[in-house]
C-alpha cells in the first residue's frame, strides 16, 4: 500500500477561511462597478477587503445545528404556554399592551432588518462581510417569526394586535418606528451598517430590545420571555459584527472617519427618538417595572456607551453630541410620552391609564428632579376628571416632527415647560422640528426627508379614509374614517384600560382558572 | 383507551391575525407558515425611495417582467419558515456528518482509484465557486423580490448554496488538500473547460430583475447542473467504478437538489398560470439561459463523461424541457 502523504492541518481560522473566503473570486467577465453598483456613491473608501477581521466564525452546518436546538426549545415553550393559557399568569392585563407596542411597532421592524441585510449582504464585494451579514439575514427573519408566532397567542385572547401589519403602515405614532427603518433601508449600504449594525444593535440594542424582554420576565410572560432569551446568541454576534463594520471602516481611510461620525450622530438620535416609546413603556406600561428609562439610560448608554466611545477615540470619533441633550431630557422623556398617549388614546392600538398611588410613588422616587413638581399634578388632575366622568380624549391633531415624526411635544432642553419648536424653510414649505438634533439631520439630506409620509397631513390631505369615502357629507366623522381606515375597533382596541375589553375578560378568565365558580 | 386530560378552556376572541384571515377566507387557526409569511413585508406608505434606486419604493414589484395580481399567491409548498427550514437542515447535516465520519474513518478516501479521485477533484471543486454565486444570486432575490411568498425561500436557498459550497470545500480537503482547493481555483479562473460557466455565473450578477435571475440560477442553472453532476456523473457514473464514497459525501446536495426543485417548479407554475404574458417571459428566459448554461456546462461535462457527454446532455436538456412543459411553460 502507498504511504500517505501527511495533508496539511488547517487552524480553524484557516479552515473558516478556505470555507468563505477562499470561494471568492475577482470577476473578469463583468466590471466590478456593474456586480456592486451602490460601493461608491457614499464617499466610503474601502482599500483591501481582506483586511476584514470576522465577527465570528461560524460555517453553515454548526449554524444550523445550533439554530436546530434552540428552535426546539422555543417552540417547545410556546407550545406549552399555549396549552396551558400561559397569559393568564401575567401580572396585570394592562402588561399585554407593550406585547401591542412590540407586535406592531418592533417586529415588523425585524423584517425590515433581515431585507436590509440581504441586501447590504449582496452589496458588499468582500467575502467576509457578506457572510456576515447574509447569516444576520437569515437571523432577523428568525427574529420576525418568533415574535409573531409567540405574540400570535395572545392576540387570541386580546384586541390591538389582530392587524398588527396594516397597522403598523398606516397607525399615526407607529411611522415614527418605520420611517426609522425605512431611513436606514434607503441610505447605502455603508450607512444602513452603521445605523442598524452599530447604532441600533450595538448601541442601543440593550435600550430597546432587552427592556421589552426583561419587562416580560419580570411580569409573568414566559413566552415572551423565551423568544427573548433564545435571541439572545444572535444578538451577541449581531453585537460583534456592528462593532467590526465600524471599525474596519475607520481603518480603512481617515476620510471615512467623518462621514461615520455624522452617521452616529444621527442614528444615535434617530435610535434615541424612537426609544420614546421604550421609555414609557419602562416607566408606566410594566405592572412590574425592571428598572426606570433614567436609570437605563444611565447604565446603557452613558456607562457603556461612554466607554464605547472611549474605545473609538484612537480612530478619531467622538461621542455624539446630541448625547447632552439627551442627558437634559431624561428626567422628563417617559412623563411627556406617557402624556401624549393618554391624549390620544382613542386613535392607538393600545390602552393608556394613570398610574395608581404606589406607581405615583415609585415614579416620585425615580424621577426626584420632576415628577412631583411637573407631572404628578397633571395626572392628578386627569385622574379627577376620569373619576367625574370626564376622561378626555384629544380629537384635534398634533403637529409632527418632519424628520423623528413624534408630535412636537417635547420641551425645551434645560427648560420644561416650554415646548420646543424649531423650522426651516425649503423650496417655498415650511417644515416643522422637535429638536435641534432633528433640525440639524433635515438640513444635511432635504431631498430625503421632505418625502416622509406624515400621518398627520396625509390626514388632512383626505388619504387616510377607507376608499369610497366622501369627507365632504355633514356630519363626517373623520376619527371614525381614519380608525377604519387603520382597521382599529372603536371601543375595543383603543381608549381607556380601565373600560377595556381585555380588563373585563382577564379578570373573568383569571377567576375561571384559578376559582370554582 | 382514551383519557380525558383535563384542562381549563377559555372561548378566544379569534384564532388567528385578520391578515391572515382574509387570505385563507375566514378566522381559523392558521399555520406557523402562515402566520410567519403572510403580508410580512411592507406594503403601503413607505416613506423614502433607497438612495441607492430611486426609480423604486423600497419593495416594488416594478423591479420584475413578471406581473401578478397577488404576490402571496406564491407558497412554498415545504411550508418553511426559519424553524421548520432550520430543523431540515439541522437532520441533513446529522446524515451528512455521519456520512463524512464513515468515509473519514473508514480511510475509504484511499480505496478511491486515482484517476477516479482525480476526475473528482476537477469535476466538483470548482463547483464551489458556482455555489458561491448562487448565493450572492440568492441574497439578491430576497433582497429586491417582492412579497414575502416569493423572497423567504430566496435567504434559505441563499444559505443552503453557502452550505454546499462548504460541503464541497470538505470533499476537497478529504480527498485532497488546500492545494487541490487552490488548483480548482486556478482552473476556474483559467482553464478553457470552465470560462464559458465562469461567464455565464458572472453575467447572471448583473441582472436585475429577481424574478429573471431566480429563473437563471434556481431553474436553470441548478435544473441542468444537478441532475447533471450529482445525479448522473457521481451517483451513477462514478459510483459505478468504485466512486460511491464520493456519493456518500454528495448525499447533502442530491437530497437538497430533490427537495428544492419542489418548490422551484410550484414557483414556475405559479408565475405561468398567472398570464399569457408571464407565460412568454418566462419562455423567452428559460430558453434564453437554458442554451447558454448547456453549453456552458458541456465542457464541465466531458471531466466526468468523456465521449458520452454530448448524448447525455442531451438527455438533460429534455428532461429539463419536459420539466419546464409540466410546469405550463413550453421551451
Amino acid at each position: 500500500m502507498d504511504m500517505q502523504v501527511a495533508k496539511k492541518k488547517l487552524g480553524l481560522k484557516e479552515r473558516y477561511a478556505v470555507m468563505t473566503r477562499g470561494l471568492d473570486w475577482t470577476p473578469s467577465y463583468q466590471k466590478m462597478e456593474d456586480i456592486y453598483p451602490y460601493m461608491a456613491y457614499e464617499g466610503i473608501k474601502i482599500h483591501d477587503w481582506d483586511k476584514w477581521e470576522d465577527p465570528f466564525r461560524l460555517t453553515m452546518d454548526s449554524y444550523w445545528k445550533y439554530q436546530a436546538e434552540k428552535e426546539r426549545k422555543l417552540y417547545a415553550i410556546i407550545d406549552a404556554f399555549a396549552q396551558n393559557n400561559g397569559h393568564l399568569n401575567v401580572t396585570d392585563a394592562r402588561y399585554i399592551n407593550t406585547l401591542k407596542l412590540f407586535i406592531s411597532g418592533i417586529s415588523p421592524l425585524e423584517y425590515v432588518a433581515h431585507r436590509g441585510f440581504a441586501h447590504a449582504g449582496r452589496a458588499f464585494p468582500g467575502a467576509g462581510p457578506r457572510v456576515a451579514c447574509l447569516m444576520q439575514s437569515l437571523d432577523e427573519i428568525r427574529h420576525a417569526q418568533t415574535q409573531v408566532h409567540a405574540i400570535s397567542n395572545y392576540n387570541k385572547y386580546y384586541n390591538g394586535m389582530h392587524d398588527f401589519h396594516h397597522m403598523h403602515d398606516r397607525v399615526w405614532f407607529l411611522s415614527v418606528p418605520k420611517s426609522f427603518f425605512d431611513d436606514a433601508i434607503t441610505a447605502g449600504p455603508f450607512e444602513f451598517m452603521v445605523s442598524i449594525g452599530f447604532s441600533f444593535e450595538y448601541v442601543l440594542t440593550n435600550l430597546l430590545f432587552v427592556p421589552f424582554v426583561s419587562g416580560a420576565a419580570y411580569n409573568g410572560d414566559m413566552g415572551t420571555m423565551t423568544f427573548g432569551f433564545s435571541a439572545q446568541s444572535d444578538e451577541a454576534r449581531h453585537m460583534t459584527l456592528g462593532l467590526e463594520v465600524i471599525k474596519f471602516i475607520l481603518e480603512q481611510d481617515p476620510a471615512n472617519v467623518p462621514i461615520v461620525q455624522r452617521w452616529i450622530d444621527k442614528w444615535t438620535w434617530r435610535g434615541y427618538r424612537v426609544l420614546t416609546l421604550v421609555a414609557m413603556m419602562m416607566d408606566y406600561m410594566l405592572p412590574k417595572r425592571t428598572m426606570s428609562w433614567k436609570e437605563a439610560w444611565e447604565v446603557y448608554f452613558e456607562e457603556n456607551g461612554g466607554a464605547l466611545f472611549k474605545d473609538l477615540a484612537r480612530y478619531g470619533i467622538t461621542m455624539p453630541k446630541c448625547a447632552e441633550q439627551i442627558a437634559l431630557e431624561k428626567d422628563h422623556l417617559s412623563h411627556q410620552a406617557w402624556s401624549t398617549f393618554y391624549n390620544y388614546a382613542a386613535a392607538a392600538n393600545f390602552h393608556t391609564w394613570m398610574p395608581d398611588e404606589d406607581e405615583m410613588t415609585w415614579l416620585s422616587s425615580k424621577y426626584p428632579e420632576s415628577f412631583d413638581k411637573l407631572y404628578r399634578p397633571r395626572y392628578e388632575f386627569w385622574r379627577e376628571q376620569a373619576a367625574k366622568g370626564n376622561r378626555f380624549y384629544s380629537k384635534t391633531l398634533p403637529m409632527l416632527c418632519q424628520t423623528c415624526q413624534i408630535p412636537m411635544v417635547f420641551t425645551e432642553p434645560g427648560e420644561p415647560t416650554k415646548i420646543c419648536y424649531r423650522e426651516v424653510d425649503y423650496k417655498g414649505d415650511k417644515y416643522h422640528f422637535c429638536s435641534d438634533p432633528c433640525k440639524q439631520i433635515f438640513e444635511h439630506e432635504p431631498e430625503k426627508y421632505i418625502q416622509a409620509w406624515l400621518p398627520v397631513q396625509q390626514i388632512y390631505q383626505g388619504n387616510c379614509f377607507p376608499e369610497g369615502t366622501d369627507p365632504t357629507v355633514e356630519g363626517f366623522d373623520a376619527l371614525a374614517a381614519v380608525l377604519k381606515y387603520y382597521n382599529l375597533e372603536n371601543g375595543r382596541d383603543n381608549l381607556d384600560f380601565d373600560i377595556s375589553e381585555d380588563k373585563k375578560n382577564f379578570a373573568e378568565w383569571r377567576g375561571q382558572a384559578t376559582k370554582n365558580i | 383507551m382514551h383519557i380525558d386530560l383535563r384542562t381549563v378552556s377559555i372561548k378566544p376572541l379569534r384564532h388567528t391575525f385578520d391578515n391572515v384571515a382574509r387570505r385563507i377566507g375566514s378566522d381559523k387557526p392558521a399555520s406557523r407558515y402562515q402566520e410567519g409569511t403572510l403580508d410580512m413585508q411592507q406594503t403601503a406608505n413607505f416613506h423614502y425611495r433607497p438612495t441607492w434606486d430611486p426609480e423604486h419604493a423600497i419593495y416594488d414589484a416594478s423591479r420584475s417582467a413578471i406581473v401578478m395580481a397577488d404576490w402571496y399567491a406564491f407558497k412554498d409548498p415545504r411550508q418553511f419558515y426559519y424553524g421548520a427550514y432550520t430543523l431540515t437542515r439541522a437532520r441533513q447535516q446529522d446524515t451528512a456528518e455521519s456520512n463524512f465520519d464513515f468515509v473519514e474513518n473508514r480511510g475509504l478516501a484511499a480505496t478511491l482509484p486515482e484517476p477516479l479521485r482525480d476526475t473528482v477533484l476537477k469535476l466538483l471543486l470548482p463547483l464551489r465557486h458556482v455555489a458561491w454565486g448562487s448565493n450572492m444570486n440568492n441574497a439578491s432575490v430576497c433582497a429586491y423580490s417582492y412579497g414575502t411568498g416569493f423572497s423567504q425561500p430566496h435567504i434559505y436557498q441563499a444559505m443552503d448554496q453557502l452550505g454546499i459550497a462548504q460541503y464541497i470545500t470538505r470533499v476537497g480537503l478529504v480527498l485532497g488538500d488546500v492545494d487541490a482547493l487552490d488548483e480548482a481555483k486556478r482552473a476556474w479562473m483559467e482553464d478553457d473547460t470552465w470560462q464559458g460557466l465562469r461567464r455565464f455565473v458572472e453575467d447572471s450578477f448583473v441582472i436585475k430583475d429577481p424574478f429573471e435571475l431566480f429563473v437563471v440560477q434556481n431553474v436553470v442553472l441548478d435544473g441542468l447542473m444537478y441532475p447533471l453532476v450529482y445525479d448522473t456523473i457521481i451517483d451513477e457514473v462514478l459510483s459505478s467504478q468504485g466512486g460511491t464514497p464520493v456519493a456518500m459525501l454528495t448525499q447533502f446536495m442530491t437530497d437538497w437538489y430533490a427537495e428544492t426543485r419542489k418548490w422551484v417548479d410550484a414557483t414556475v407554475k405559479i408565475a405561468a398560470a398567472e398570464s399569457p404574458a408571464n407565460k412568454e417571459v418566462l419562455a423567452a428566459w428559460l430558453s434564453a439561459w437554458r442554451d447558454r448554461a448547456a453549453a456552458a456546462l458541456l465542457p464541465v461535462a466531458r471531466i466526468g463523461l468523456a465521449d458520452q457527454t454530448d448524448e447525455v446532455m442531451g438527455e438533460i436538456v429534455l428532461q429539463f424541457n419536459a420539466r419546464m412543459a409540466k410546469a405550463g411553460v413550453a421551451i
